[in-house]
């Protein structure tokens, strides 16, 4: 166990993790604040001008000061595009975890505790969960999904599906986690204290030992909020994922990517650049807390 | 001159970036041929450290910061680590609480013991198997021949203490450093493996440092003792005289407080407070606030170790025990 | 003698061991094989035995951290193990549990004020905020804690300080029983006498009945009004302290006292055979002891001895040999 307090400390010691946490930050505030800041709403048709198309950046020859990273092949700033594909790339990063955490925890924490045939069939699921990538089985859903309904219902629903396809996928993850942290702790002697006073088993498992389990539950997490960007971006990127006129940072990547050989590299430069800002920024950060929490490679005790 | 002099030992751990805190806090100690030390302390008073250093073995980025220890003479402290590990196991050996810190689990007893026996000694693999077995025996492990395949897991707690204590055996050393080698035991195990220590040490003449928290066994097997307390020795004698007659207020109520020292229905005489880490620890004297004869003088310098004791105020031989 | 307290009939706990799930082999391993103890009131009734006895399992089943596979457990004449949780909660407000380790027993989690006030939420509903508030600052005065500890979180206290805290849980319910599970043998020596000394006081102020679960023998000594001996699962010597120091039956028992070590020394001069317990998996058909014991015959090791009265000593000890 480590106080919130000694955590800080470590923290202001890392400065990697402090330039990963300024970065991160950064990024967040930029989606979160998309609509006031970005200069145009790529969403509003009634602001795109199919003449501004595939400005090059402001600082270079045809450049509009407009439009400060230059344009897409539909007349949008690649600066205010970035910005809102960003916040659509979060929301389904922490959306997907949220969901397969909540699904990953529960299942976990029942099979620790419960062990026996229970324990048995979950993990077993689990292992033929993780045994189908990720990927494919999105790929298969979308693919069924994008055939079954008209591109507008899809556009509507295409966030929904992904948290839920990639948050679904994902959670043997966390429920192998919490499953061994669970067998670590149910046979410590403050759990039988809780039993001695005959707590019901759903008390003593949410009550007692999930609360313990949860530190290599937020180490897992922001890196699979990493994982969970990049597998959106790669759906994306194969055209299964967001729309183009709903762009993450994924379909950006992929809407300019036809172009980067006729010269218009920042379409799909700078979303790039983002992504790996992104993704970077969230792996330090989780490698970080998972050296911060492990109690072995740690020095003294607290 | 004693076969081991340590003189002024100061083991430092960093804390912060320029701070350093002491572990041991200057500890003497000598150690004649075939003698028999106790070192008794609680968790965390540094006895254990004590022997980590003997060995040069203190982990970075902890370090021996002051002071010699000296083996027939030669400095270890100076010596280059492929010196001094021509010296630790096998003229020094170590047996630790948990045998599966010495044992791998991966290989057989007998492997880890040939292995041993030729990192340092020129001997051929027969040979080397032959002696293995024949001190297998010496510890008294029934079907010494057979035992020699046998992996660690599939003997039980006892045998493997055995199995540890000939392989610190195997070549010859003059002294043992045994840092409580009983506590993971059973107390009829204890006896076995104890009593199996102390006719070892006399029948070879071979020199003990035992670790311990445990009194008891200290009386059973040692001729000398030391206690320690928050990193310092605070009474060192000949181990009846001291069990019998302590003049150190500390190492009186150690004993006071034993169960055994206490009549039946009474209460057990109690010493108040805990030892304080090594982290905080009180100005003068390390046990002045928990001491019934603790002054002025207590709280503002620490006495000096004389006679044998490092107090202002110690018991006098005909008192029993502090007020 | 007045009607017990606790009452075991037949006892038997088996721990089926994991295999694969297609093996015909169902291995089981025998933790208590048939132990029938009366606790009186206001007694101290301790259970001594070595690691793999099944002391430990005996309080455990006897709380109900265990299931019984066979036999009974009553609780002032009721029988306890099998009753639903719902009649059975008013019956867990009376019995209690102290554990070993005062580093594991606390959810590291959770206040002291929260540890404290669980109990009372659960077995007690109908108890208001400021009842709670107000047990648990008694339980905290009776057991030296200090009020302001309730705000704080474990880590932050000493060993002695969170055995003290776990022992205010186990009070704070006003339990007539406790089962003690090796309460001070993880803590260091001059503390021990400290949580000694409160259980002792708890005892006297609130006429508690305790089970006390230890493996040293110098505390049952001190501390102890009735000892049951344990080995492999069953209770060899049953007989009130004085007695079974001053004279035990058992061949066991014997050993067990003689391996204690002494102040005074001598235990250990001479070396002893090593013995080990039997598989409880395969445990032998006669006695459990018969492998180590000095007085064994043919019939030991295929008729298995029954606890039995011992003429003119009060003792009962389950030997074919003992008188």
């Amino acid at each position: 166990m480590i106080t919130w307090r000694a955590l800080l400390k470590r923290f202001l010691s890392d400065p990697v993790a402090i330039c990963a946490a300024v970065v991160l930050l950064a990024l967040i505030l930029m989606a979160v604040l998309a609509p006031v800041l970005a200069p145009q709403n790529p969403y509003d048709l009634m602001q795109l001008d199919i003449m501004d198309s595939e400005m090059p950046p402001s600082w270079q020859p045809g450049g509009d000061p407009r439009f400060l990273l230059g344009t897409d092949t539909q007349g949008r700033g690649v600066l205010s595009t970035i910005m809102y594909g960003t916040g659509i790339s979060l929301l389904i990063g922490v959306g997907a975890v949220l969901l397969s955490g909540v699904l990953g925890i529960t299942l976990g924490l029942i099979a620790g505790y419960k062990g026996g045939g229970i324990d048995a069939f979950l993990m077993r699921l689990a292992d033929i969960q993780m045994s189908l990538s990720t990927l494919m089985i999105a790929i298969i859903a979308l693919a069924l999904f994008q055939a079954a309904f008209d591109a507008n219902v899809y556009a509507d629903y295409a966030i929904i599906m992904l948290i839920v396809i990639i948050g679904v996928a994902e959670w043997p993850k966390f429920a192998r986690t919490v499953r061994s942290s669970v067998l670590g702790e149910k046979n410590k002697e403050y759990v039988d204290a809780a039993r001695v006073i005959g707590l019901p088993a759903r008390k003593v498992m949410w009550g007692h030992i999930l609360p313990n389990t949860l530190t290599p539950v937020m180490v897992i997490s922001t890196i699979q909020v990493a994982e969970a960007i990049m597998t959106e971006a790669a759906l994306s990127f194969l055209g299964l994922g967001m729309p183009v006129d709903r762009p993450s940072l994924g379909s950006l990547i992929r809407s300019g990517f036809e172009f980067v050989f006729s010269g218009s590299t920042w379409i799909t430069f700078y979303p790039a650049l983002v992504l790996i800002a992104l993704i970077l920024a969230l792996n330090l950060l989780g490698d970080w807390l998972r050296d911060v929490m492990n109690p072995k490679l740690r020095r003294g005790d607290d | 001159m004693p076969m081991l002099e340590v003189k002024d030992l100061h083991v430092a751990f960093p804390r912060g970036k320029k701070d350093w805190i002491e572990a041991l806090r200057g500890v003497d100690l000598t150690l004649e041929k075939g003698e028999r030390l106790g070192v008794v302390g609680e968790s965390g008073a540094g006895k254990s450290m004590l022997a980590f250093a003997i060995l040069n073995l203190i982990a970075e980025p902890g370090r021996v910061s002051n002071g010699s220890i000296a083996l027939d003479g030669q400095n270890l402290l100076e010596m280059s680590e492929r010196q001094i590990r021509k010296i630790r196991g096998n003229r020094v050996s170590m047996i630790f609480q948990d045998p599966m810190v010495t044992l791998n689990p991966v290989l057989s007893i007998g492997t880890q013991m040939i292995e041993t026996l030729r990192a340092h000694r020129n001997i051929s693999r027969r040979a080397a198997h032959k002696l293995c077995v024949q001190k297998l025996k010496q510890v008294a492990i029934p079907s010494a021949e057979g035992r020699m395949d046998a992996y660690p897991h599939e003997l039980s707690g006892g045998l493997r203490q055995r199995v540890v204590i000939a392989i610190a055996l195997l070549t010859d050393p003059e002294i043992i450093i045994a840092d409580e080698p009983t506590t993971a035991l059973d107390v009829t195990i204890q006896a076995e493996i104890m009593a199996l220590i102390l006719k070892l040490c006399r029948e070879n003449d071979v020199a003990l440092i035992l670790i311990t928290h445990d009194l008891g066994v200290v009386a059973e097997v040692t001729e000398r003792l030391m206690i320690m307390y928050a990193g310092k020795c605070v009474e060192t004698g000949r181990t009846r005289d001291m069990i019998a007659a302590p003049h150190h207020p500390y190492a009186a109520g150690l004993l006071k407080a034993l169960p055994q020292n206490a009549k039946r229905g009474e209460k057990l005489y109690q010493i108040p407070g805990s030892m304080p880490p090594i982290t905080n620890l009180p100005t003068g004297c390390p046990y002045h606030p928990r001491c019934p004869r603790a002054s002025d003088i207590c709280r503002a310098s620490m006495p000096p170790l004389e006679g044998g004791v490092a107090c202002f105020h110690p018991l006098e031989q005909s008192q029993e025990a502090p007020a | 003698m007045s009607a017990p307290i606790v009452e075991t009939r037949n006892l038997q706990v088996r721990f089926p061991l994991p295999t694969h799930f297609l093996s015909r082999e169902k291995p089981v391993l025998h933790a208590l094989s048939g132990v029938d103890v009366q606790i009186t009131q206001g007694e101290t009734f301790c259970v001594v035995g070595e690691s793999g006895c099944g002391k430990t399992t005996l309080g455990r089943a006897i709380i109900g951290l265990n299931k019984p596979s066979g036999g009974e457990v009553y609780f002032k004449g009721q029988r306890i193990d099998q009753m639903d949780e719902t009649t059975r909660k008013p019956i867990r407000r009376d019995m209690q549990m102290v554990f070993q380790n005062p580093y594991a027993s606390l959810n590291p989690r959770r206040t002291v004020f929260d540890t404290l006030a669980e109990p009372i939420n659960h077995l007690m509903p109908e108890k208001t905020k400021d009842e709670v508030r107000a047990q648990v600052e008694d339980v905290l005065a009776a057991t030296g804690c200090d009020p302001s500890w309730q705000r704080r979180l474990p880590h932050e206290f000493s060993g002695g300080q969170r055995q003290r805290i776990a022992i205010a849980r186990a009070l704070v319910t006003n339990p007539a029983f406790i089962v003690a599970d090796e309460p001070i043998s993880a803590l260091d020596v001059s503390i021990q006498a400290q949580i000694l000394n409160l259980l002792a006081d708890l005892q006297a102020e609130r006429g508690l009945t305790y089970l006390f679960i230890t493996h040293d023998l110098s505390v049952v000594q001190h501390f102890g009004t009735r000892v049951a001996v344990m080995y492999l699962g069953q209770v060899m010597e049953l007989a009130t302290a004085e007695t079974i120091f001053a004279d035990p039956k058992h061949p066991y028992t014997k050993l067990l006292l003689d391996a204690i070590p002494k102040l005074e020394g001598g235990s250990f001069e001479r070396p002893r055979t090593p013995g080990e317990l039997p598989d409880p998996v395969n445990p032998p058909p006669g006695c459990p002891f018969a492998p180590r014991c000095p007085l064994a015959a043919e019939r030991c090791r295929t008729e298995r001895p029954k606890l039995r009265e011992i003429s003119n000593s009060g003792s009962m000890a389950a030997c074919h040999f003992a008188q």
